[in-house]
């Protein structure tokens, strides 16, 4: 028995309330758009409260579990500096990691119970060989709207995937407020630009 | 079907739903929110031209809604997560022996995993017991055909029927074709016949009889249905797959035979028999608890199942090929790579601070737990946002059993004599569900518990849905705001107080007078969950560290904006919501209000 067919996986992680539902909807439109057949799956309900939050995608021919398995994922996205690393599992051995440099201090931390990781930056350097980390809160910052933080990490995270350009401008438009379109689309290119700068 | 609607959407199993509603000519829809359920009934409220929609205030009262719309013709969808059918059980039991007129679909979502629930209880039990069928759909698309047929099903042979599905289903999205609303002929409305609708003994029996006469005449169609099919592949194995299951194993065994099945129950015997007979081996893949294995065997079929596949928790493809590895069923290969990339994880993840859900910045909730941080009482706690008060540094709540409990446990504790003050909790929503007749209980049979009521004004966990004390309803009309307080006064309890939860002092002296009181008291915590509002309480504070002395009081309240970061308390600006309960709790004024408004758009 094997998997069957080429099925490309994305994880999205970060902390509840970050905006990754969006995320997920603009990259699973864009797949479908582009013709695959795609599942994706999220989380709702008590983890949204400011815990660890994880959304899965994923589109080929033919899917049938909307669950990535661990070790397979083309990409993993993630919206905070060291949840990347909680989740690493996910990705596979060559696949590539968008992270955004913020960081959120868990209550585990800022209670005393626990520390966040001083060394986070070389942790994900040696933990993922491709790496996009990228201050993606002041590219929303310069672009007037640090809320499209998470569509520029989408935006480094397509130059992984094989999807066109056009699926992506198209899934945006479907996806977001039409006031928001443009810049949205622009936070895009943002962060393709950064991701094609690094590797 | 026209064309134009012949287009495939991505839509969640529960807009799915929803969406099979619509098209199935569901008039009625009724409900209470529930994690993985919730959506349902918002996503069926957007056709609302089409659909009255209502969230009522438990689920008892929603399938008897549901119940007297069938029975006037209309058809109906009722949406709860499985612990909300135990609430509806009641209903649901006689509902079976009545029947329906009116299509009328129980859409149940279980949560496997229990990633938002207090346990995995396994619905398809209650398909049993109330000898009523059941569907469970693998993806979106199953979703919504499953909808219309269990409607058909339910008019055909005048049942209530259940829809199943899973967290896995109601929120994964997956591309759905989308069809035209049924036209149905206007109901004619309630047709008196008591021998059909009245189970008092005399007509209760008959029905008893009819009951089992439905469910012989359904096995037939059961085996023959749509819903369940041979996939014939490689003959060696026979997996008999049903609900999202199939899904994993149709990843991990693209070669195998599988038996998909979508109407679990009353199972298709002859089917499985078919099938069986079939191939060299079966396996029974399932969600929880082996029904359906159980099933097979009682059948005389051997099988394998949850001797491999396991029972705790939910399944994927990862967990099902490691559990089939030891079977020699499979994917070493897979399974082995799994393993190798895991332990390399395990090192990135090494050490890194727990990130628990926590109860957000400004919460209204955490001034209440905060008091209660000040007395030696027992906390019995409730379904809520506030069960997160259980979590350190607050840790507050001691105990959450069902919903409404918080009040009922607090009154047992103390007429069995517990010696510290009890001290309930429940949430508005959680209240008006079934709080009501817990406070009546205190106050009838004298009890002299503390109930404090943390009302936010809406219910917040599952995404800030309205209920009775909201004054609007789902469909957005204004209505009646139901008090908390007068609720209280007609029960029967004396005394009643109420506190802004952000005002720390006059709530420990609230709290304070109320436990020292040999009387019971009831608190309403009235503050509008933040969240809800998208209205913060304040502008952001920030810590003056010429003042600060360091105490960390101010980290007692768990607030995720306030850290403590190289040695100093800080106040993180983006997530501050101003509430300056920090304010309130530091005893050097070290809070104040940052200047310069944040310069987002």
């Amino acid at each position: 028995m094997s998997r069957e067919g080429p099925v490309t996986g994305i994880v999205l992680v970060g902390v509840g309330g970050q905006g990754i539902l969006l995320a997920t909807q603009i990259a699973a439109r864009a797949a479908l758009i582009a013709g695959y057949d795609v599942k994706t799956n999220e989380v709702h309900g008590m983890a949204q409260r400011g815990g660890s939050v994880v959304a899965q995608i994923r589109y080929g021919a033919r899917v049938y579990s909307p669950l990535v398995p661990d070790g397979s994922a083309a990409v993993i996205l993630s919206l905070e500096r060291i949840e990347a690393l909680r989740f690493a599992s996910y990705l596979a051995p060559e696949g590539l990691a968008v992270v955004s440099t913020q960081a959120i201090v868990p209550v585990t931390v800022s209670s005393g119970q626990a520390s966040y990781p001083a060394d986070a930056e070389e942790r994900l350097r040696a933990r993922f060989p491709r790496l996009v980390y990228v201050d993606a809160v002041s590219v929303g910052e310069r672009l007037c709207d640090t809320r499209v933080a998470n569509v520029v990490l989408l935006g480094a995270m397509s130059t992984a995937l094989f999807l066109p350009p056009e699926c992506w401008a198209e899934a945006i438009g479907q996806c977001v407020k039409p006031r928001f379109v443009d810049i949205n689309r622009r936070a895009f290119e943002e962060g393709k630009a950064l991701a094609a700068a690094v590797h | 079907m026209s064309q134009a609607l012949q287009t495939r959407s991505l839509l969640s199993g529960n807009e799915a739903i929803a969406r099979g509603a619509w098209e199935a000519g569901v008039t009625v829809a009724t409900g209470y929110p529930g994690t993985p359920s919730t959506e349902i009934l918002e996503f069926a409220s957007r056709y609302k031209e089409d659909i009255y929609c209502e969230w009522s205030p438990n689920e008892k009262v929603a399938l008897e809604v549901a119940a007297g719309a069938s029975l006037s013709g209309a058809r109906v969808i009722v949406t709860m997560k499985h612990v909300g059918l135990n609430v509806a059980a009641d209903p649901l039991m006689t509902l079976s022996y009545i029947g329906t007129v009116g299509g009328l679909v129980v859409c149940v979502a279980d949560d496997p995993g229990m990633h938002s629930s207090q346990n995995e209880q396994d619905t398809r039990h209650y398909a049993r017991l109330g000898k009523i069928p059941i569907l469970e759909p693998a993806d979106s698309g199953q979703a919504r055909d499953f909808i219309l047929l269990a409607m058909e099903i339910s008019e055909r042979y005048g049942t209530p029927v259940i829809l199943r599905s899973t967290t896995r289903v109601s929120h994964s999205s997956s591309a759905v074709t989308l069809g035209e609303r049924t036209a149905r002929a206007a109901s004619g409305g309630f047709v008196k016949d008591p021998a059909r609708f009245v189970p008092i003994p005399l007509y209760g029996r008959p029905m008893r009889t009819k009951v089992e006469e439905r469910l012989n005449a359904m096995k037939e169609e059961v085996s023959s249905s749509a819903a369940n099919v041979v996939e014939w592949g490689e003959r060696s194995l026979g997996i008999i797959a049903e609900g999202i299951a199939y899904q994993y194993v149709r990843e991990l065994a693209p070669q195998a035979s599988v038996l998909r099945i979508g109407w679990v129950w009353p199972f298709p015997d002859s089917l499985i028999r078919e099938f069986a007979a079939g191939v060299k081996k079966v396996l029974v893949v399932e969600e929880l608890d082996p029904i359906l294995e159980e099933h097979v065997r009682s059948l005389g079929i051997a099988c394998e199942g949850k001797s491999v596949v396991p029972a705790i928790g939910e399944l994927s493809s990862d967990r099902l090929a490691s559990a089939l590895g030891g079977n020699g069923n499979t994917p070493t290969a897979v399974r082995g790579q799994a393993a190798a990339v895991t332990k390399a994880a395990e090192a990135a993840a090494e050490g890194l601070p727990a990130r628990p859900p926590v109860l957000c910045p400004a919460c209204p909730h955490r001034g209440i737990f905060y008091a209660l941080g000040k007395f030696d009482v027992v906390v019995t706690g409730d379904i809520g946002c506030y069960s997160l008060g259980v979590f350190p540094p607050l840790r507050r709540i001691d105990t959450i059993l069902c919903m409404g409990a918080g009040i009922s446990m607090a009154h047992g504790m103390q007429k069995a004599g517990e010696k510290r003050k009890v001290v309930g909790i429940v949430g508005d929503s959680t209240f008006f569900h079934s709080g009501i007749t817990g406070l009546l209980d205190v106050a009838y049979n004298q009890g002299t518990s503390t109930i404090i009521v943390v009302d936010n004004r809406t219910t917040a966990m599952t995404g800030h849905q309205d209920h009775p004390g909201t004054g609007r309803t789902l469909l957005g009309e204004e209505t009646i705001t139901a008090s908390i307080e007068v609720f209280g006064r007609a029960c029967g309890i004396k005394n009643i107080a109420t506190v802004d939860p952000y005002d720390i002092k006059r709530t420990v002296e609230a709290i304070r007078t109320a436990v020292e009181s040999d009387e019971p008291w009831l608190i309403v915590a009235r503050s509008p969950c933040p969240l809800s509002m998208k209205k913060n309480p304040g502008e952001p504070r920030k810590v003056n560290q010429e003042l600060c002395r360091k105490c960390k009081l101010c980290l007692r309240l768990g607030c995720p904006a306030i850290e403590w970061v190289n040695d100093e308390i800080r106040v993180n600006e983006l997530l501050c919501g101003g509430c300056a309960m920090c304010e309130k709790t530091c005893k050097e004024g070290a809070f104040q209000a940052a200047s310069g408004a944040c310069n987002e758009s």
